[in-house]
């Protein structure tokens, strides 16, 4: 087996091979989540914490279900109303919950870097469900995967990301991802919501969505988070539309068989036109949600073996 | 009368820009002759051996936050005093960044009777340049000046309002009073943690451009034109504001420049996995503006070096990183870091000696800070190759928040002098 990690921070630290590995053990549970077949036994006896320091609905139910799905007792810990108000650290939280001796805890955090430092302090197996503006490693995987079974591959395609990639976790973990599997990718936005120094990570930057999306296999929408639209970093939301929203007559610059992607939840006539986003030819919006479970199953899968293997190991130490 | 004679040493001269061979006797606290290695010590003279190590004068550090009032655990008269002589660091001259802020003559005697008792090295206070450091009303300068306030500054807060800071510059001008600006762009920076590029985007760091400090900076520079005062800045650290300084400086402008340690040896990729003790205020930056910032030391065009020593308890710093509290201690290692400056041959000892010791004495109207007969034997006694690693638990500072824990440096303090009295021993 070609996967080592003993936690799910970000793609940064994985390897292709850990990719691919974790791809397709999340092609298989696809497939079985479409026959309705159960896999009860995998996490049978492993307690995961879902433990959220953000508000998430499509995420937190995406990792639930797939904890479920393998056997394992879920249990959610919705954390603003929680201690943190009364003024405990993220460490004290950390060690309290290690505590209780949780085998899979999955983090999200509005700080960057609060789930890296959350897994120093903890014995079981962490997945970062997005970190501030850092990473969030299964949402590009689910993308990925999204794009391997529509395209049939995942290297040598042109991939366009859009929208607000300075703000955005889930453009950083895709350009890693994308990166590693050796694709060409272009990041489309206006420069204020733009990251500094970002051609250093080997992308395209365009600000004109139409040369953008000349002759791409995939086009990557980003959620415009709603703070942003009255922040000052765009004029207005019916300007950002217009210049950077993905309808028909974008679009038909991309290749005639490009897919439309976009992580959710969608603000309708702000990145995206209603039409592309519900057009079942060219949207794969729904499968995303769908390959997330998988993802999330495959990912919890094999860090679970992994802290099985670690334990194995330290009972014989013993 | 009491006699000391250094004999066998090395002798950084930052004046006359010389390192050679040489003895020093030192007469009731002051330095009496400066001589070669064959003087003879007067009869009855103590005689310390320096064994052919450097003998320099003792560093000048602008800018020490010692946490009292306000925050006694992270740091106290008496252990950033003795973090001081066990770095080789006989003056300090401490922030009013303090909790309250120093900003009446009342709190100023506080600080400066706290440091008459515990610390055994020079304590020079700064005062604030804006009452409460809320950049609105300027304070008591005169004053304060007589209750021997050396200079005045809102440290990190910069005077946004510019007649505000206008004003106060006109006022300090009068009384030849020292200005201490903190020259980052408060708008630009709002909200920032790292400087903008590939490391903070690859963090997810909220980031500022390092054109801040140009920007803060021409600002300053067109108030001083404006007013004619007296002016240093804490901390230039970027490439870019280079040469605005140096234009600055050639039209006469009565302005000056310091560089922390920290942004001289260490650059932003340093802060790898969203290590804490690395977050500084400003940010660190690149490596070429490191780069560029040694070489504006080297040739004088930057005339301070400082530790920017900032005392942040352990609660404080194991945070997620934007929550976490900026700054880093650094009066042990200032010397010890410098050296790295040293051994890679960007600078050597006499200029170094020029920015930690012989400049800031200018700037503060000092006699120390030269190794000249007359001059006050405040002495620092190193060896500047000694190897070590350090070890963050060991140091005098009550904060532990080095940038440099475990990192192997170079140069150690074999023995620190405060007027001719010896207050630092390393055996």
């Amino acid at each position: 087996m070609t996967f080592r990690a003993r936690h799910l921070l970000g793609i940064e630290q994985l390897h292709p091979l850990e990719i691919t590995t974790l791809l397709d053990l999340a092609d298989t549970y696809a497939d079985h989540n479409t026959r309705g077949l159960a896999h009860r036994e995998v996490l049978a006896g492993l307690t995961q914490i879902n433990m959220f320091f953000e508000n998430s609905t499509r995420t937190q139910a995406s990792f639930e279900l797939a904890g479920k799905r393998l056997g394992a007792d879920v249990m959610n810990m919705g954390m603003q109303a929680s201690s943190i108000k009364k003024g405990e650290t993220l460490i004290d939280t950390a060690l309290t919950l290690n505590a209780m001796r949780p085998d899979l805890l999955v983090v999200r955090h509005p700080q960057s870097g609060a789930v890296d430092l959350l897994a120093q302090k903890v014995n079981c197996a962490v997945l970062n469900a997005g970190d501030g503006r850092h990473e969030h490693p299964t949402q590009a995987l689910l993308d990925a995967l999204t794009i391997r079974r529509a395209k049939g591959r995942l290297h040598r395609l042109n991939i366009a990301i859009c929208g607000d990639i300075a703000h955005s976790r889930v453009a950083r973990s895709n350009i890693m991802l994308l990166g590693k599997m050796e694709n060409r990718i272009r990041l489309i936005g206006p420069p204020t919501l733009m990251p500094a120094g970002i051609t250093d990570f080997g992308v395209e930057v365009y600000d004109d969505m139409v040369k953008g999306l000349q002759d791409v296999d995939v086009v990557m929408m980003l959620r415009l988070q709603k703070e942003r639209m009255d922040g000052g970093f765009i004029p207005s939301e019916r300007e950002y539309f217009h210049r950077y929203g993905l309808d028909a007559a974008k679009l038909a610059h991309a290749k005639p068989d490009a897919i439309v992607m976009h992580p959710g939840p969608m603000n309708r006539g702000v990145e995206i036109d209603g039409t592309i986003a519900d057009d079942i030819n060219r949207s794969v919006i729904q499968k995303q949600v769908e390959m997330g479970v998988a993802v999330r199953m495959a990912a919890m899968d094999l860090l679970a073996r992994n802290l099985r293997a670690a334990r194995q190991d330290n009972s014989v130490m013993v | 009368m009491t006699a000391t004679f250094f004999a066998n040493a090395r002798i950084i001269d930052p004046v006359a820009l010389t390192d050679a061979p040489g003895c020093v006797l030192v007469v009731d606290g002051l330095i009496h002759a400066v001589t070669g290695l064959d003087a003879t010590p007067p009869v009855g003279a103590k005689i310390v051996d320096c064994g052919g190590m450097c003998l320099a004068p003792g560093i000048i550090d602008i800018g020490v936050k010692v946490s009292e009032p306000g925050e006694r655990h992270k740091e106290s008269f008496r252990s950033a005093g003795r973090a001081a002589a066990a770095g080789g660091v006989t003056t300090i001259v401490t922030r009013p960044d303090t909790d309250p802020a120093i900003d009446t003559p009342e709190k100023l005697e506080f600080v400066a009777r706290r440091a008459q008792l515990d610390a055994p090295v020079h304590v020079l206070p700064m005062a604030a340049l804006t009452k409460g450091r809320d950049g609105q009303e300027m304070t008591e300068i005169g004053l304060l000046s007589d209750a021997g306030a050396v200079a005045f500054t809102d440290c990190d807060h910069v005077v946004s309002k510019t007649k505000v800071l206008a004003r106060a510059l006109s006022y300090a001008r009068s009384l030849d009073a020292l200005v201490i600006g903190h020259t980052q762009d408060p708008g630009l920076s709002e909200g920032a943690v790292v400087t903008t590029g590939k490391f903070a985007s690859l963090r997810g760091l909220p980031g500022v451009s390092a054109m801040a400090e140009r920007m803060a900076l021409d600002r300053d520079i067109s108030l001083l034109e404006m007013t004619g005062a007296r002016y240093h800045i804490d901390q230039i650290t970027t490439a870019r504001a280079l040469p605005a300084l140096e234009r600055a400086k050639r039209n006469g402008l009565r302005i000056t420049a310091g560089v922390s340690i920290h942004h001289l040896t260490l650059n932003d990729m340093d802060i790898a996995d969203y290590r804490t003790f690395f977050k500084l205020m400003p940010p660190l930056r690149s490596e070429d503006d490191r780069a560029a910032v040694v070489q504006a030391v080297a040739e004088g065009l930057i005339d301070v070096i400082c530790s920017m020593h900032t005392p942040q308890d352990e609660e404080s710093k194991r945070l997620p990183f934007e929550e976490a509290a900026s700054g880093a201690v650094g009066l042990e290692t200032l010397l010890p870091a410098a050296m790295r400056l040293y051994h890679a041959g960007q600078i050597d000892l006499p200029r170094l000696f020029r920015a930690l010791a012989l400049n800031p004495a200018r700037i503060l109207g000092l006699a120390a800070g030269r190794m000249l007969a007359g001059a006050p034997a405040d002495l620092v006694l190193f060896d500047p190759d000694a190897p070590f690693q350090l070890d963050r638990t060991t140091l005098q500072s009550k904060s532990k928040n080095t940038p440099f824990d475990g990192a192997r440096l170079q140069g150690r303090v074999i023995g620190t002098w405060v007027d001719g009295t010896r207050i630092w021993e390393n055996a």
